[in-house]
């Protein structure tokens, strides 16, 4: 076992795979020598060379274009969007096409395609760097969307992408790549897509939350605990598509319910989950289910990032009226 | 200070080899076709028009759902076409049905990717394409992935992708292009020049006084070619295959041509952006009527022959619509089984609703 940060643990699952499977391939803007931007892709040149692992000319519908084109060939691409804000130049390439390349085949290819992208806010980043878009993503039959929030998950399900047939679409908080290290096994191991993991066992809510919020949760439980609530925490791991089973038999188990996500509030990840537990579990709830989301503005870069971002205290405000309702 | 442009586009000449009165004005150009191959080539013209013609009154009749005209375009879509080996790899725009049916895909499945059919989007074994794409330019970086995909494998295969003039003003053409540049992809990228982009003329498109001069700035080569001569086509695909293969780098070939029908059978009137002169001036330069002439002056195609072609071919369609009219609809769930390998929670819950709809 190794103490490695969740960019560590990210990198080690490139090297994994290219390792594992020759048809494997990364790619991407400063990918190559440079080690991408946060450093994800260092050393993985040297290691197997440039022409599996390279930069790409600055063009990012052209990076998952060519990927789509690279899938068709055999090879298991794993392009890198700088950041996700840039998805909005290649919302085609990636929706409009390599989503619907199994059906636009009538179930004769597929697309084992992971395209890799840092996203979040709280890192004081310019504009189009910080958004969470995974909604947009989740949107589209297709695809999956896997957002891990700690360096164990990163590796295990960016391996399991990596080998999944389906093409993914595997989102990396910013705030998380350094923050904290943890024990990560050195030899390959997967997590399941589409499964959820309960992260802290509770009796009285249910905090459902991914990526960079499952740790505003987890505070937020331990507070809670000092007043005398029992929050369980779940982890969604994978947002498309999401593991239903477990959030609805902990809610059947606490009867209550609040859906964190960074995200805005119209539309998205938490809109659905909330929708999906009313429809099966009404009678469970003791509670409306509520949302704890950022307002539905563009990302504040920088200046008011703060104040826009959900926290823990928005957390408890949130769990607190659901358990005085 | 040196000005450029002026030097650059008059670069780009019309390649032609057979004049419009069916005489070869480039001898030297001549590709090395047999007798055999120059009446396949005439085979292969007349029937896929006759094909768009059935079409056309199918698709009238409601017997057929998407189609895109392709009257016109016979020389610059089947010359580029027989300038491929099989193991080649085709990604068409929509109006690219016929390089697909010659490349191998039956009648059939092409009528039912004009309906709308699963079936239809499923390329038999040994056809190495995509189906028809439907975003202007999405398959040019596509083609660009394949024909690097190729480069990477050592094969001796090249990836040809086929657009219009209105495709070559997307951003995803200049993505592709300049990425088959910068990888040295075994790409061949086919800009048919039909003249309009639904309505608005290609002069509307750019400045550029052609689109074959769009190669440059990815550091390509270029070739502008007659499109309604189907050797000259031919020559230049072929040329471009050999030279993408030993590893000389991607080419951009506009072909010059025009589509006689309208954009597609779903109201488009070519009246309103287009001149019957203009009709006329282009029908006066018709691949098939000169293609006839040449053969005619080398004794090797007659009025028999070519009826012949038109029976078989009026034939073949009565049958493949016959059949693709009596393939069962395709289901909801039948595109629910095709979205992943494996079904995901919420569509295993769906399928069953629908499954539950679709057997009463």
């Amino acid at each position: 076992m190794a103490q490695m940060t969740m960019i560590q643990a990210i990198t080690d699952a490139m090297r994994t795979e290219l390792g594992n499977d020759e048809n494997v391939l990364v790619f991407g803007e400063d990918v190559g020598q440079n080690g991408g931007v946060f450093r994800a892709t260092e050393g993985l040149q040297d290691e197997f060379g440039e022409d599996r692992v390279f930069d790409t000319p600055l063009a990012e519908s052209g990076i998952n274009g060519m990927a789509v084109g690279l899938a068709l060939t055999g090879f298991r691409p794993v392009p890198e969007i700088q950041f996700f804000g840039f998805v909005y130049e290649t919302m085609d390439a990636i929706s409009g096409q390599m989503a619907r390349y199994r059906y636009r085949s009538g179930g004769t290819r597929q697309m084992p395609i992971t395209v890799r992208s840092p996203f979040g806010g709280g890192v004081h980043t310019p504009e189009l760097h910080a958004d969470s878009l995974e909604g947009l993503m989740a949107q589209q039959p297709g695809l999956k969307v896997v957002i891990p929030s700690n360096p164990y998950d990163a590796k295990g399900l960016l391996i399991q992408s990596i080998r999944d047939n389906d093409p993914v679409i595997f989102l990396e908080h910013m705030k998380l790549y350094r923050s904290f290290r943890e024990e990560v096994p050195e030899d390959e191991y997967t997590v399941e897509l589409g499964k959820a993991n309960v992260k802290r066992e509770g009796t009285d809510v249910t905090l459902v939350a991914y990526g960079a919020m499952v740790h505003s949760a987890l505070k937020a439980a331990e507070q809670l605990e000092e007043d005398g609530v029992s929050a369980e925490v779940i982890d969604l791991r994978t947002v498309s598509p999401v593991d239903y089973e477990t959030i609805l038999e902990s809610v059947e188990k606490t009867n209550r319910a609040v859906v964190i996500q960074e995200a805005q509030k119209q539309a998205g990840i938490a809109a659905s989950i909330a929708a999906e537990i009313q429809e099966k579990a009404i009678l469970h709830l003791e509670a409306p289910v509520m949302r704890v989301t950022a307002p539905d503005t563009i990302y504040p870069f920088t200046q008011a990032e703060g104040v826009w971002l959900p926290d823990h205290t928005s957390i408890i405000e949130k769990v607190e009226s659901v358990m005085n309702f | 200070m040196k000005r450029t442009l002026e030097n650059i586009e008059n670069q780009f000449e019309t390649f032609q080899i057979l004049n419009e009165e069916g005489e070869i004005v480039n001898e030297d150009a001549m590709p090395d076709l047999s007798d055999d191959d120059l009446k396949e080539i005439m085979r292969r013209m007349v029937y896929t028009r006759i094909l768009d013609q059935r079409s056309i009154a199918l698709n009238r009749q409601g017997r057929l759902g998407f189609y895109a005209p392709t009257a016109g375009q016979e020389a610059s879509q089947l010359g580029s076409q027989y300038a491929l080996e099989q193991e080649d790899f085709i990604l068409p725009g929509y109006r690219d049905v016929p390089q697909l049916i010659w490349q191998g895909l039956p009648l059939t499945k092409a009528f039912l990717f004009s309906k709308g059919h699963y079936v239809g989007n499923q390329m038999p074994e040994g056809v190495n394409a995509v189906s028809p794409q439907i975003i202007i330019g999405a398959q040019i970086t596509q083609a660009a992935g394949v024909g690097i995909g190729f480069k990477k494998r050592g094969e001796s295969n090249v990836a040809i992708t086929y657009t219009g003039d209105g495709g070559a003003s997307q951003g995803d053409f200049y993505e592709g292009v300049n990425f088959a540049g910068a990888f040295g992809g075994h790409n061949i990228f086919v800009v048919q020049n039909n003249q309009f982009a639904i309505s608005v003329p290609v002069e509307k498109q750019s400045a550029a006084q052609t689109i074959a001069q769009k190669a440059v700035a990815a550091g390509v080569e270029g070739i502008q070619v007659d499109g309604m001569d189907v050797l000259a086509v031919y020559a230049v695909t072929k040329d471009a295959r050999e030279r993408a293969i030993n590893g000389e780098g991607p080419t951009l070939i506009e072909t010059m041509t025009y589509r006689y029908g309208p954009h597609t059978m779903a109201g488009d009137d070519p009246t309103r952006y287009r001149t019957g002169d203009m009709d006329d001036e282009w029908e006066k330069k018709d691949p098939i009527v000169r293609f006839r002439k040449y053969l005619e002056g080398k004794d090797l195609w007659s009025e028999d022959e070519e009826n012949e072609v038109i029976e078989k071919a009026k034939e073949e369609i009565k049958a493949a619509i016959k059949e693709a009219d009596n393939t069962p609809k395709q289901k909801v769930t039948d595109l629910m089984d095709i979205m992943y390998e494996e079904l995901p929670q919420n569509l295993k819950e769906q399928r069953e609703e629908y499954a539950e709809k679709e057997s009463k």
